[in-house]
């Protein structure tokens, strides 16, 4: 019913939104951006404007409907502008992230056969000129910072903004076409490609039509009460589907103001300075954020450092009580009341989370530890559980029934089943059109019903109906006497510890599990220097005998409590090491958003594995590594295996998955 | 003076900015610099390169007017320049970076950028104080500039945090950040990279290159890293115990025995 009311109201695109959006809203900041230490901002009005005049200079480019306009760069409004101005062309905006290597920007780049690429400064351009044969498609480059461009062969490259100047002043020449082109847009017309990352094998293009963004832009903006007063950061990567739906969709929709921090390294400071009023992080901004205070808890006065403590374990008693607002004594409020006063108010405006009304973390399971912390303060934190293919949102948490343990109910408009082998599969209006060229995967992935596999595992928890989710179903396997093998339940759990930044376990198709740990260099450094323990690199570190006893600790503590859960107890690890590396994305071990790839580190580190499993207490390797300039190098080590302690299983009722 | 040339990547290269004719300069016994001429042209970068001690750092101080040699003229602009303080060498549009870093721990990145404006600003001691009128409008514009470098040398992070507390390779680029507020003409720049990594060396490369193409900024500096030295410059001088012994261009220089013998062959082994 509502989805017509949309479609009469002839809000059928983005480009349609913003005009809506430009009448209603207009004097309201659409996107403020800060740059030489003072934030800018443009009106919807004057966003409106400045998207036309670039849409405009597209047509004067010879810009053609259905061609593809990828852009490169961090998040600037600009860039926004030049994916709604190539959607007025009739074009499709297909984000690049824009870390990634020339080799992976050439895949993408020909795939999508991209005719214009939008760049945001000369190190993208660079990789795209880099590129060259290896993408015929692309015939025209437009950047947004002039700076170290002068020198280029201009005769296919143009500035971001003479680009405008020319769109401007061929207004009335090409307007018509434009307003043509606007008009044309359909609700089935695709709205924007994103490629996903992929833990396996290319990145394959999905395709977004319009009718899955605003549909899901208006049922999640309804869900959350978004309204355009709301405030948001956009920081994490354009080419992320999460971006698109907040910083665009939803924005859009609701008609919020987008801001843009001045560059990745002043996220912080710019956070605090704008106070979003809605804000997504994924769990590692949330757990970097708090180790940094503890580690400055540390550091403080012991009245300081007594005071925090205090009032601290009064908010982890009362604060989500009061946020979910379930009845609590008039003295707690009280002691609240003054905790917010001396510690919670304070604390919160250093982080840039005094206004949050609504937050949400997903991607990773977060540690109930850091969850709690931010929900005891007040902050409104909330997980939801999505993927690209579904335009995010598949299931997430109402207010008053946030866990950390659970992912929600099914977002508005979403249906949900279980498969047998406990599967996830949804149906829902942002359920994508199909992956670019790919008529396979579509077909394998989501079938002639429109029900998506979600790739993950998880069942519904019966008291609640929320889901729970386990694993990646294709992770989920057995071990060699048939126990039950969920690698990332393990993994999570070891990376609830500060000290672990990440880890891998294996033992699918054997007799006991065995671990990856890499260590967080902050967390662990930090340890080290208060303890006067010296060490010239990262692997030095990693080896350290007292680190290792640690790492042990938490490790039998993970053990401790997987005995616990008769389903998973099998999962208990027997062995593990200390990676002297961190896994990273430059060497393939992880994809951009650092989710490990399971295949290729046992596939690249089998020496060690081969190791943990033959009873060896050390091993000694060699390992490649990428620089970030492309450049490879070797690492050599050797590395001492520990065992740990396993527990025996708990016969306690079965509560695990049916 | 009305010679141009341009350099294989598109750059202009004008005529001479400032020419310094048989140079010596005597600490009482010692002769640190013996009858150097070379000249420094309009929008180069010009290198200044020799083993320790062989007089460089000296010789950057000649150029900036720190010391005065007892023997010897040096032209800058067309004009002969006797003895300045300072600040005359300042307005006259000289900048310098030190080979051991010169800021003011104690202030903010901001500040001590803003330090390097203190030429243009004019507004008398009392506007100052009250911070109105002249002075707040000098300050607003200068500010800008000062941004404007920032965002140029991509220190936005550290905009507020106290010099002292960042590491090395960043205080160089701050001190760096203040030459350049000074808008000057030309700009000397003594061991840029010395004590950086590989990959502050390779940020701080960008960065000069940037400034001399950008703002057409001349650039004579002080390096002891070949590999630099031999890539960012258009001419290199070459000096052995205060005495020339090559001048030209990279190759010209690399190919030349004396230099080779000097420097390049047998380093320090």
């Amino acid at each position: 019913m509502q989805n017509a009311e949309a479609a009469e109201a002839g809000l059928q695109s983005i480009p349609a939104l913003l005009a809506r959006n430009a009448e209603r809203f207009g004097n309201r900041p659409a996107y403020r951006e800060k740059e030489f230490g003072i934030w800018q901002s443009w009106t919807w009005a004057e966003a409106a404007t400045e998207i036309r005049d670039l849409a405009l200079g597209f047509l004067v480019l010879g810009l053609n409907r259905g061609d593809h306009v990828a852009i490169i760069g961090r998040n600037r409004p600009a860039h926004y502008w030049a994916m709604v101005a190539a959607q007025m062309c009739g074009a499709v905006p297909v984000p690049l992230y824009q870390d990634a290597v020339a080799d992976e920007m050439a895949y993408v780049l020909d795939h999508c056969g991209a005719r214009f690429v939008v760049c945001g400064d000369q190190e993208q351009v660079d990789k795209v000129l880099e590129v060259g044969a290896r993408a015929p498609s692309v015939q025209h480059i437009v950047y947004t910072d002039k700076r170290g461009m002068r020198k280029y062969d201009h005769s296919h490259m143009n500035a971001l903004a003479d680009v405008q100047a020319e769109g401007r002043a061929a207004g009335q020449r090409l307007g018509h076409e434009l307003d043509a082109r606007i008009a044309a847009l359909g609700y089935d017309d695709t709205c924007v490609m994103l490629y996903t990352s992929g833990t396996t094998g290319k990145p394959k293009g999905v395709v977004l039509s319009n009718r899955n963004i605003i549909e899901t832009g208006r049922n999640t903006a309804a869900f959350d009460h978004l309204t355009e007063r709301e405030e948001v950061l956009a920081y994490l990567p354009m080419a992320w589907v999460g971006d698109f739906i907040f910083s665009v969709g939803q924005a859009y929709w609701a008609g919020f103001t987008v801001n843009c921090p001045e560059g990745a390294h002043t996220m912080m400071t710019d956070l605090r300075e704008i106070g979003p009023t809605y804000f997504f992080a994924p769990p590692r901004v949330f757990e970097g954020q708090l180790t940094s205070v503890m580690i400055r808890m540390e550091d403080a006065s012991r009245f300081k450092r007594w005071l925090f403590r205090h009032f601290m374990e009064v908010a982890r008693r009362v604060g989500p009580a009061l946020l979910d607002g379930k009845p609590v004594g008039g003295l707690d409020r009280l002691r609240y009341a003054l905790g917010n006063l001396l510690v919670y108010g304070p604390l919160k405006n250093t982080l840039g989370y005094s206004r949050i009304r609504v937050g949400y973390t997903a991607g990773e399971a977060i540690g109930p530890e850091i969850f709690d912390f931010y929900r005891s303060l007040g902050i409104n934190l909330k997980q939801l559980y999505g993927q690209t293919e579904a335009s995010v949102f598949i299931t997430q948490q109402p207010d008053g029934q946030v866990r950390s343990d659970t992912v929600g109910v099914p977002s508005p408009g979403v249906e949900l089943k279980i498969a047998e082998n406990g599967e996830v599969f949804y149906r829902s209006p942002g359920t994508f059109v199909e992956y670019y060229n790919n008529p396979d995967s579509t077909a394998s992935t989501k079938d002639a019903e429109g029900w998506v596999a979600t790739g993950d595992a998880g069942f519904f928890e019966e008291a609640t109906g929320h889901l729970r989710i386990i694993d990646r179903a294709k992770d989920v396997g057995r071990m060699a006497d048939g126990r039950m093998f969920a690698p990332k339940y393990v993994e999570n759990k070891l990376k609830f510890y500060p000290n672990i930044l990440e880890a891998v376990v294996f033992g699918a198709g054997r007799d006991m599990c065995t671990a990856f740990v890499n260590i967080d260099l902050t967390a662990v450094g930090n340890w080290a220097e208060r303890n006067n323990i010296a060490y010239a690199s990262y692997q030095e570190l990693a080896g350290h005998p007292q680190v290792y006893a640690t790492i042990k600790e938490h490790v039998e503590a993970v053990n401790e409590s997987i005995a616990q859960d008769p389903m998973l107890s099998g999962c208990q690890i027997s062995r593990f090491l200390v990676l002297h590396k961190e896994l990273d994305p430059d060497d393939g071990e992880m994809t951009r958003t650092r989710k490990v790839r399971r295949n290729i580190i046992a596939e690249k580190y089998a020496d060690l594995i081969a190791a943990l499993y033959d009873g060896r207490d050390t091993v000694s390797t060699r390992t490649e590594v990428t620089y970030e300039d492309g450049r490879k190098g070797e690492i050599r080590a050797v590395l001492k295996i520990e065992d740990a302690r396993t527990f025996p299983t708990r016969t306690m009722q079965k509560v695990a998955a049916e | 003076m009305t010679q141009t040339t341009t350099t294989p990547d598109g750059r202009q290269i004008g005529g001479v900015l400032m020419d310094l004719r048989n140079i010596t300069l005597r600490f009482g016994g010692v002769t640190a610099i013996k009858d150097i001429s070379f000249d420094i042209r309009e929008g180069e970068i010009r290198a200044i390169i020799g083993p320790n001690g062989a007089g460089k750092s000296s010789m950057l101080n000649v150029i900036s007017g720190f010391y005065v040699p007892q023997e010897g003229e040096i032209w800058f602009k067309g004009h002969r320049r006797g003895p300045m303080k300072p600040y005359e060498v300042a307005r006259l549009g000289i900048a310098r970076t030190f080979q051991n870093i010169a800021l003011f721990d104690g202030m903010s990145v901001l500040d001590n950028i803003m330090t390097g404006r203190l030429n243009m600003m004019k507004a008398p001691i009392w506007s100052q104080a009250l911070w109105w009128g002249r002075a707040e409008r000098e300050e607003v514009e200068n500010r800008e500039q000062v941004e404007k470098i920032i965002d140029f040398l991509e220190i936005q992070n550290i905009r507020k945090t106290p010099v002292g507390r960042l590491p090395y390779g960043l205080k160089k680029r701050v001190e760096l950040a203040r030459a350049l507020a000074a808008e000057p003409k030309i700009l000397l720049l003594d061991e840029p990279m010395a004590g950086m990594n590989v990959e502050e060396k390779e940020d701080m490369c960008r960065f000069i290159l940037d400034v001399n193409d950008e703002f057409g900024t001349t650039i004579a500096l002080i390096e002891h890293d070949m590999g630099v030295v031999m890539d960012l410059s258009d001419r290199v001088v070459v000096m052995d115990y205060g005495r020339k012994i090559g001048d030209g261009t990279p190759d010209e220089v690399r190919n030349n025995p004396e230099v080779i013998s000097a420097y390049l062959g047998v380093e320090h082994a």
